[in-house]
């Protein structure tokens, strides 16, 4: 490796002025103003002043990561990085105090100059602003000069104080409900983290990934240790606990947190299903969303009291049709795509989405489901004698498809049907050779994946009590396509996260709504350049990048050599 | 012999052709029971088009082949491979991200039997099958030269034990024919050595008719009873390796005709 000895001075800047440029760009789009006011903790910081330093504290910190510099030197290239950063913001304040900007970026107001320049003014509110992100960037840089053992304490107590702060309001509300105002006004104040709290919450966390990353590795060995029993009456006990806590959860979370998990739990069937199409036998379908719509219109058209209701069965009786539709649904889209193979399939799928789309709002079936104004009446699911009507019992239902769908999916993935699947997905022509009827196959990973979705179909009809067309967009398919990329394709865990991260989410800061597709877009390319496996990876995903990875360094080892 | 025992595999004026190309025409071909035959030729001679259409990935465009009196042609590769006929390929094709046990898990296919429906129940039978193919796996692994390495990924073996794990695949099947392509390609001459004893090996302890493409003179002199040799498609000389080493139409095809005047296929 090459040795560092001084500082990269043209590194430093160039980085800065990135970082720069990104808080420019986020200023301009107007979510540093929109932000300015919300604090994340009550005093000390806002959201807007997060939204402006996190890209120069990163590029600051990523300026000084790997070199080999004396600590000094690290902090002084951190400054002039966080300098640099600062730059292309006194621009566009400079710029604003001559030139009207607003006919150009409509979101480069008086008020978000007066936030970048803490209300001082172009000129002592640019110096005071440089040097602020100068030190912020020599901070993010002396972060690096600490070991290990005090830096990721440090950063995941950070980080997580300041998502909690994000989330204070939800929390202070809940605290609110269960032990009244004045409980839940020591510690948040207004819609954020009340200082001392947030100080002991940012020690608590810190301490605690501290104890864990030096006490993990005993508890691990000493729970490896136990006999073949004790180890069972773990598994057991987690399970159980496990089991316990999914099912006061809804008590936990009131009626719209609850009503937030039943459309995440909607999100996790789906994403279970396209899973075994997509992560298990590789046959990408972008017309998922059929399977939903044809779900949630059985689950309308069997049920509804109103006119266009035919079966007036109850849920739990309509309930198998609509999967057992929706299987076949997939099995009829299954047999003339079958010899299709990558993009070709994907744009077929795609086109049966937008057939069934365009079905459903046609004045053809107008009578039988009807078109544009949808599906009215449909009766919420009862259960011995109770109708589940609030979002915290209408949970259980979802809960338990969710969970029969998992296990589904897990015994599925495990059993020879997975290994044929998984041979499928890696060369087609040979897994036929050894025997795998690729037809069966095939329209198996369709029929399974097709029936989840149905399911979440008939739920969604179910929970809203009327379902229009509109609600059967391109988007539902892109958005489980993402939730399992995210996730990590290929895992069921990785469902979880994707369906909390991408739909969970955002149901929670509705606040950020408006920027919303932003997000997604800048999450999804993020996720592809520093972790493309998902945040949960499937065991199979994870070998096979780490075994890329170990070939690739051993490779590199044996050239070194030989050079 | 030989001659005792019958075809069990029969290739009648097989003929095979892509737009204006015709890569096999009018081929006769028997594979005798328990033998070991090589099918040789110049490059592009038609050999794995044969294989193909033996293993239904091609079908024939006129005559017949059969396999224990049943004909064949037409079958669909899964088909064949339910007849307990496997093969490998000249690049290997391995399903490199999975591991080398999975690899011959799913070489067991026809040998399995679980319904779908089993898999999500959980039924004792399933999971006794699935216990049972995987000490069959091991076992093969074992039989292969490759015991303790079954967690490894197919892609990061290194390339003899792809070579051997791909026949191990095959093994899985329990063949009754085995159609090995160019099983030495790549391998330096103590490798090929040993794997002509392997499969030596595999027709002495396992039973496994052998059908082999070959390009090293050394291999197919060595270990085959018959060779095939093909040029452009059709049959040029059939007979003991002896036979046709002084064969002139075969060293003409290799060599040349101007060649062919006093030279031997060598032992390179």
């Amino acid at each position: 490796m090459k040795k560092h000895t001084g500082i990269d001075l043209r590194n430093a800047l160039r980085l800065g002025l990135i970082a720069g440029v990104a808080s420019v760009s986020l200023s301009a789009i107007g979510i540093v103003e929109l932000f300015a006011s919300r604090e994340l903790i009550s005093g000390i910081i806002t959201m807007g002043q997060v939204l402006i330093f996190s890209a120069p504290a990163l590029l600051a910190y990523l300026s000084v990561r790997e070199l080999n510099l004396s600590r000094t030197r690290m902090l002084l290239s951190g400054m002039i990085s966080g300098a640099a950063a600062s730059l292309p913001i006194l621009v566009l304040v400079l710029l604003e105090s001559q030139v009207d900007l607003r006919q150009f970026m409509p979101g480069v107001s008086p008020t978000l100059v007066d936030v970048l320049t803490f209300g001082r003014g172009p000129y002592v509110g640019g110096l005071l602003l440089m040097a602020a992100m100068a030190i912020v960037g020599m901070v993010a840089a002396g972060i690096e000069t600490l070991p290990t053992s005090i830096r990721k304490p440090l950063l995941t107590g950070g980080l997580a104080t300041l998502t909690l702060g994000l989330f204070s309001e939800i929390l202070s509300g809940r605290m609110r409900d269960f032990f009244g105002s004045s409980f839940s006004a020591v510690f948040f104040s207004g819609k954020a983290l009340d200082p001392l709290f947030g100080a002991g919450l940012f020690i608590a966390i810190a301490g605690g990934n501290r104890l864990w990353t030096t006490r993990s590795e005993g508890v691990q060995s000493r729970i490896a240790a136990l006999s073949p029993s004790g180890q069972r009456q773990l598994r057991v006990g987690i399970f159980v606990a496990s089991g316990v806590g999914l099912i006061v959860l809804p008590l936990l979370l009131g009626s719209y947190l609850s009503e937030v998990a039943n459309t995440v739990g909607l999100f996790i069937l789906m994403g279970l299903g396209l899973n075994i199409v997509v992560g298990f036998a590789g046959l990408l379908d972008l017309g998922y969303v059929a399977f939903f719509a044809i779900g949630a219109y059985s689950m309308a058209v069997l049920t509804s009291e109103g006119p266009l209701g035919i079966g007036h069965l109850n849920f739990w009786e309509a309930l198998p049709f609509c999967v057992l539709f929706a299987a076949t649904a997939g099995i009829i889209l299954g047999i003339p795509v079958l010899r299709m193979r990558g993009d070709y399939l994907a744009i077929v799928t795609l086109g049966f989405g937008e057939i069934i789309r365009l079905l459903a709002i046609s004045d053809a079936l107008k009578p039988f489901i009807g078109g544009a104004q949808g599906v009215l009446k449909i009766p919420k699911p009862d259960f011995f004698g109770v109708t589940l009507v609030q979002p915290g019992q209408f949970y259980y239902v979802v809960l338990a498809g969710c969970l029969l769908a998992a296990f589904v999916a897990y015994r599925l993935g495990e059993s020879r049907l997975g290994r044929q699947w998984m041979a499928m997905r890696e060369d087609e022509d040979v897994a036929e050779a050894m025997g795998i009827k690729l037809v069966s196959a095939k329209l198996l990973a369709f029929a399974t994946g097709a029936a989840f979705s149905g399911l979440a179909g008939a739920l969604f009809a179910s929970k809203l009590t009327s379902i229009f067309p509109h609600s059967f967009s391109l988007d539902i398919s892109i958005n489980v396509l993402s939730l399992i990329i995210i996730g990590g394709i290929g895992s069921l865990p990785g469902v979880v996260v994707g369906a909390l991260i991408l739909v969970g989410l955002p149901e929670l800061l509705r606040e950020f709504a408006e920027y919303r597709l932003l997000m997604y877009g800048a999450l999804l390319i993020l996720m592809m350049l520093a972790k493309p496996e998902g945040f949960w990876p499937s065991a199979v995903r994870q070998r096979e990048l780490r075994a890329d990875a170990e070939v690739l360094k051993a490779q590199q080892a044996a050239l070194d050599a030989e050079g | 012999m030989m001659a005792a025992n019958p075809p069990l595999l029969k290739a009648r004026s097989v003929t095979k052709r892509f737009g204006g190309l015709v890569a096999v025409s009018n081929l006769d071909f028997d594979l005798p029971k328990d033998s070991i035959v090589s099918i040789i030729g110049p490059n592009g001679a038609g050999k794995s088009t044969f294989f193909n259409c033996v293993t239904g990935f091609y079908d024939v465009d006129e005559g017949s082949i059969s396999f224990k009196d049943m004909v064949i042609d037409g079958d669909s590769p899964d088909q064949i491979a339910r007849m307990h006929i496997a093969r490998t390929y000249q690049n290997i094709r391995l399903f490199s991200n999975m591991t080398a046990i999975e690899n011959i898990l799913v070489g067991m296919e026809p040998r399995l039997h679980s319904h779908w429906y089993s898999f999500i129940l959980g039924s004792r039978k399933t999971r006794k099958e699935e216990a049972w193919a995987l000490d069959e796996a091991r076992r093969l692994l074992q039989f292969a030269g490759l015991a303790g390495k079954g967690d490894f990924l197919a892609k990061n073996l290194p390339y003899g034990d792809q070579r051997r794990l791909e026949i191990a695949r095959a093994l899985a099947n329990q063949p009754e024919i085995l159609l090995l392509d160019e099983p030495t390609a790549g391998m330096n001459p103590n490798e090929s050595t040993t794997t002509m004893r392997f499969i030596n090996r595999l027709r002495d302890e396992l039973g496994v008719t052998i059908l082999l493409i070959e390009h090293d003179m050394r291999v197919v002199m060595g270990i085959s009873e018959r060779v095939t040799v093909l040029d452009y498609g059709t049959k040029i000389a059939e007979g003991p390796p002896a036979e046709i080493q002084r064969n002139p139409r075969v060293i003409e095809a290799y060599l040349g005709r101007g060649a062919a005047s006093g030279l031997e296929l060598g032992t390179d």
